[in-house]
């Protein structure tokens, strides 16, 4: 399990050949085994939040600390065997079911014979028992496409979980489902969770704090009640009445 | 057997196949008239000019000649398979170019040094149309294969992304798609493996058949330039989808979103 600090981060992006912040000098701590739900308006920010932990992308400035180690100091391969990442789309290998699920493990050098357990109790996990490992990904539903996409992370035992808005491409009883897996994972494996999504009803769901971010600055961090409750901003205020899109 | 030397005046006669050309283009108005114009003075000049340095090198026997050619053919190649990149890219020309030479260079050694053993190593009579098909062929297999990489990457995303945040490194993220581009490089010069000889009487041999030699060992020359087409764009496709990782990936295996992003 662990702690996720961002130092004074801020990073810029090409725009139509124009530099922009798209992060400018955030600064939150999530503790570890707690779940952040993170929300704001489109282009806020909230994605490259954790393609910046993941290392999918590198900070302009500032730094980003896990368990109190700079992130750029550590191999980004190992770093993100760390730090799991669950997409908004489930972007599956068009493998079978058992060969996605084997790929982590695989790149470390782990004999995927050797897993046959692990993959049916993490397949248990995501509530898929029933599903035989061999069948191809392309045939299975979205939904079960997305619980296959996180038991491929799972596979890795990551200390940290990043998800980017894996409910948004789901119908509402299939991405309840997914919240409540999320729950779930997070009692069992005691795992630190980023949670980006567009819902605020999903972020209350799942979350036990929730960070506001507009354009690229952190409007409000808080206990989740706390902000469902009444918002200490102006910008929380007309965010959570939808004012802010 | 005797070889049929041909006039400029017999030549002007083939004009007439480049005119009935252009009146099927004008019939149909496909508006291709001008380009086969231009093609065919193009072809003309280009093939007259080369005829004459050819000529030039065979008489002065200098290697230093042979080598000033394979440069400019080379430098050519290289200019042509970056041309043909649908998207252009910082690096792209290094990138072909150590592929393009190394695939090229080996090839060539082995055919020169080993199979022909030709004395001196430099005669521009072997040495130059042999570079020619193995630099033509290793160029379009280049221009293939980085393409079509580019291509995959930028559709596959975030198939790739998913393989990254799993711990895989840029190559391991990519593999799928680095198969695809060397069968897409590989597939014609092994298609054409398939075919000599039945659909097609390749023009190496076709040349030599008519300047006089003996049928069978037109073949022999044939077969060896196949074989060594094949290996040479074998070589250079796979520098290439090895190369391109740096053009695509940063050195902690992140994907330039630039590079994908200017794909439009």
């Amino acid at each position: 399990m662990a702690k996720i600090e961002f130092l004074n981060v801020t990073k810029t992006r090409s725009i139509d050949g124009q530099m922009h912040n798209v992060l400018g000098d955030v600064s939150v701590a999530v503790q570890e085994g707690t779940i952040l739900a993170i929300g704001g308006p489109s282009g806020a920010g909230k994605s490259t939040m954790l393609r910046l932990i993941n290392r999918l992308e590198s900070v302009t400035s500032g730094r980003i600390l896990l368990d109190g180690v700079d992130i750029a100091t550590v191999d980004p391969i190992e770093l993100r065997r760390k730090v799991g990442m669950v997409f908004q789309l489930p972007s599956l290998f068009p493998l079978t079911v058992q060969e996605n699920l084997v790929y982590g493990p695989k790149l470390r050098g782990v004999e995927p014979s050797s897993l046959e357990t692990k993959v049916r109790e993490i397949l248990g996990m995501v509530d898929l028992a029933d599903l035989s490992p061999e069948r191809m990904a392309g045939e299975l539903s979205v939904g079960q496409q997305q619980r296959v996409a996180i038991a491929r992370t799972l596979m890795n035992e990551p200390e940290v979980l990043l998800m980017d808005e894996p409910t948004s491409a789901l119908d509402p009883t299939t991405a309840k489902s997914i919240l409540e897996l999320v729950c779930d994972i997070r009692s069992k494996y005691g795992m630190t969770v980023l949670f980006v999504s567009h819902s605020l009803e999903h972020s209350r769901l799942v979350g036990d704090r929730f960070l506001l971010i507009v354009d690229g600055k952190v409007i409000e961090e808080s206990d989740i009640e706390a902000f469902f409750g009444g918002p200490s901003t102006e910008l929380g205020r007309k965010f959570l009445a939808g004012e802010l899109r | 057997m005797e070889y049929i030397s041909l006039s400029y005046s017999s030549l002007v006669i083939a004009v007439l196949f480049i005119l009935s050309a252009m009146a099927i283009s004008s019939k149909y108005r496909l508006g291709l008239e001008k380009d086969l114009a231009v093609g065919s003075v193009r072809a003309f000049v280009q093939l007259t000019a080369i005829g004459y340095v050819l000529q030039f090198m065979f008489v002065s026997g200098r290697w230093y000649y042979v080598v000033m050619m394979l440069v400019i053919m080379f430098v050519a190649a290289v200019k042509n398979a970056v041309a043909r990149q649908s998207v252009k890219l910082g690096g792209m020309f290094t990138t072909l170019g150590i592929s393009i030479f190394v695939g090229s260079s080996l090839t060539i050694a082995i055919v020169i040094g080993v199979i022909l053993r030709i004395e001196p190593w430099y005669s521009p009579r072997y040495l130059i149309p042999l570079s020619g098909t193995i630099l033509g062929n290793s160029m379009t297999g280049a221009a293939l294969a980085l393409n079509r990489l580019r291509a995959d990457i930028t559709h596959r995303k975030p198939e790739v992304e998913a393989a990254l945040a799993l711990g895989a490194t840029s190559g391991q993220a990519i593999m799928p798609m680095t198969r695809d581009a060397l069968k897409t490089a590989m597939l014609p010069s092994i298609s054409s493996l398939m075919v000599v000889g039945i659909v097609h009487l390749p023009g190496m041999m076709a040349g030599q058949i008519i300047a006089g030699a003996f049928p069978v060992d037109a073949v022999k020359y044939q077969l060896m330039v196949v074989y060594m087409i094949a290996a040479a764009v074998a070589i250079t496709s796979m520098m290439v989808v090895y190369l391109a990782t740096s053009l695509f990936f940063t050195p902690d295996h992140m994907l330039k979103t630039e590079a994908l992003r200017s794909n439009s």
